[in-house]
């Protein structure tokens, strides 16, 4: 039995951030389905996992985590030496420049985009209506953050460095939904924009994510 | 050469990275910015931050903005010092930091800010009235994360063990203006959490920084 494991849903965002970083690293892990649709993610068993009563949970041994970014950023420090290089290393500088970016991601990208995925991507899925003004709103919002995105992917060929790190992959989920909406045009708008979304969303590991949904 | 911090004392976001300064007792410099003029939305602070925001921080040919980055990068650039707010040294106690680190970004901040936003910077910086709805709906929110955190302080005496780090110093300056407005009260009718408030706030480090937090003040 894996050491460690991640309770989740495949299709929630927070979820394929741990599993788009275990999968870069390649690292065995044991996937444990959490049924949202019956509520099992407000069960005591997962609040004890989790007391904010979200997916995903990760536990490592007797080490249990939650919130996506610090499971992940757990990950990649902790098997620093396995599979693909998510972190800078180097002065305090060069590292600073990774929680830069990251941080970037949290405050900047997450919530115009998340919005905009609810909106476009989940709400037809569940039956329910789209509030264009919410959609307006985020995607000109969003598109404020991703002309940042652009200036700064002419000086860098990835947001951090000229390497994927985390700081990218942190992006993939509400990437990948966002380019099944009419969405996706702020993307395609942007050049730079445009290739870095093609790389990081072609890398195998982010298939074997969404493959995940498959099982 | 000195760090350079960008922004003004009574600002949620420049504070907290005070705080962090403060705890390190690193030199610095705060160089105000001009937000009445917009100066932050000026082409050579967008330089610094290109999403025209406070605070920025120069370390020599180093530039960074994002508070909690500029407050990471501190805590590493004074690592060794008897002050150790992110646990670097045990890989888990560094994980769980990092954890409840999230918690405060991700959950706490995005239910305080609006209430924060509507009842002092609306009122105060645009004439505004309030909107109680937006008030009512974040306070419930922040009720819930509230409860959490009572939860996890009878266990712990900080947010990620015994030992105060950058977790709950990121909490401080909301906190700070929280407790002007009457909204305090979720803290206060909360004992762990009011215990745990009393403490952090009580910090050398933040009475520094308390009386830059003037936003709401009667002149």
């Amino acid at each position: 039995m894996a050491a460690i494991k991640v309770h989740g849903s495949p299709l929630s965002t927070a979820t394929r951030r741990v599993l788009a970083c275990l999968y870069e690293k390649e690292i065995d892990f044991q996937f444990v389905p959490i049924n949202m649709a019956t509520g099992e993610h407000k069960s005591d068993n997962f609040l004890a996992l989790n007391p904010f009563g979200q997916v995903p949970a990760f536990e490592d041994g007797d080490l249990t985590l939650f919130e996506s970014r610090a499971s992940a950023n757990y990950v990649a420090h902790e098997f620093a030496d396995k599979g693909t290089q998510l972190l800078i290393s180097g002065s305090n500088k060069e590292v600073a420049v990774l929680e830069l970016w990251k941080e970037v991601e949290a405050h900047q990208f997450n919530t115009p985009s998340s919005k905009v995925v609810w909106e476009l991507f989940f709400k037809p899925f569940l039956g329910m209506a789209t509030d264009a003004a919410v959609v307006e709103e985020n995607e000109t919002q969003l598109g404020k953050v991703l002309d940042v995105y652009e200036t700064r992917l002419t000086q860098s060929k990835y947001l951090a460095s000229d390497n994927f790190t985390l700081a990218d992959l942190y992006h993939l989920p509400n990437i990948q939904y966002l380019l099944a909406t009419p969405a996706k045009k702020l993307f395609e708008s942007r050049p730079h924009v445009d290739a870095w979304v093609k790389e990081i969303t072609a890398r195998p590991a982010w298939s074997k994510v969404l493959a995940m949904m498959n099982q | 050469m000195t760090i350079k911090l960008y922004g003004v004392a009574m600002s949620t976001c420049t504070a907290k990275v005070l705080a962090c300064l403060h705890e390190y007792g690193a030199e610095f410099e705060l160089v105000p910015v001009n937000l009445q003029n917009g100066e932050h939305k000026q082409p050579a602070f967008l330089a610094k931050n290109p999403f025209g925001q406070i605070p920025a921080l120069e370390d020599g040919d180093l530039t960074l903005f994002e508070s909690r980055a500029i407050s990471t990068y501190v805590a590493e650039k004074f690592k060794g010092s008897s002050c150790d707010l992110l646990r670097s040294q045990n890989p888990k106690e560094a994980a769980v930091v990092k954890t409840w680190m999230e918690v405060e970004s991700q959950q706490f901040s995005p239910a305080i800010s609006p209430i924060f936003y509507q009842s002092i910077i609306v009122p105060i910086l645009y004439g505004g009235s309030p909107n109680q709805a937006i008030i009512d709906e974040s306070a419930a929110k922040l009720g819930k994360v509230l409860d959490v955190y009572d939860k996890k302080l009878s266990s712990s005496k900080y947010l990620a063990g015994d030992f105060y780090s950058l977790a709950d110093l990121h909490h401080l300056t909301y906190i700070y203006y929280l407790m002007k407005t009457p909204y305090g009260k979720l803290i206060n009718e909360r004992p762990r959490v009011k215990a745990w408030w009393e403490d952090i706030s009580s910090r050398p480090a933040f009475k520094k920084v308390a009386p830059g937090l003037t936003l709401g003040d009667k002149n």
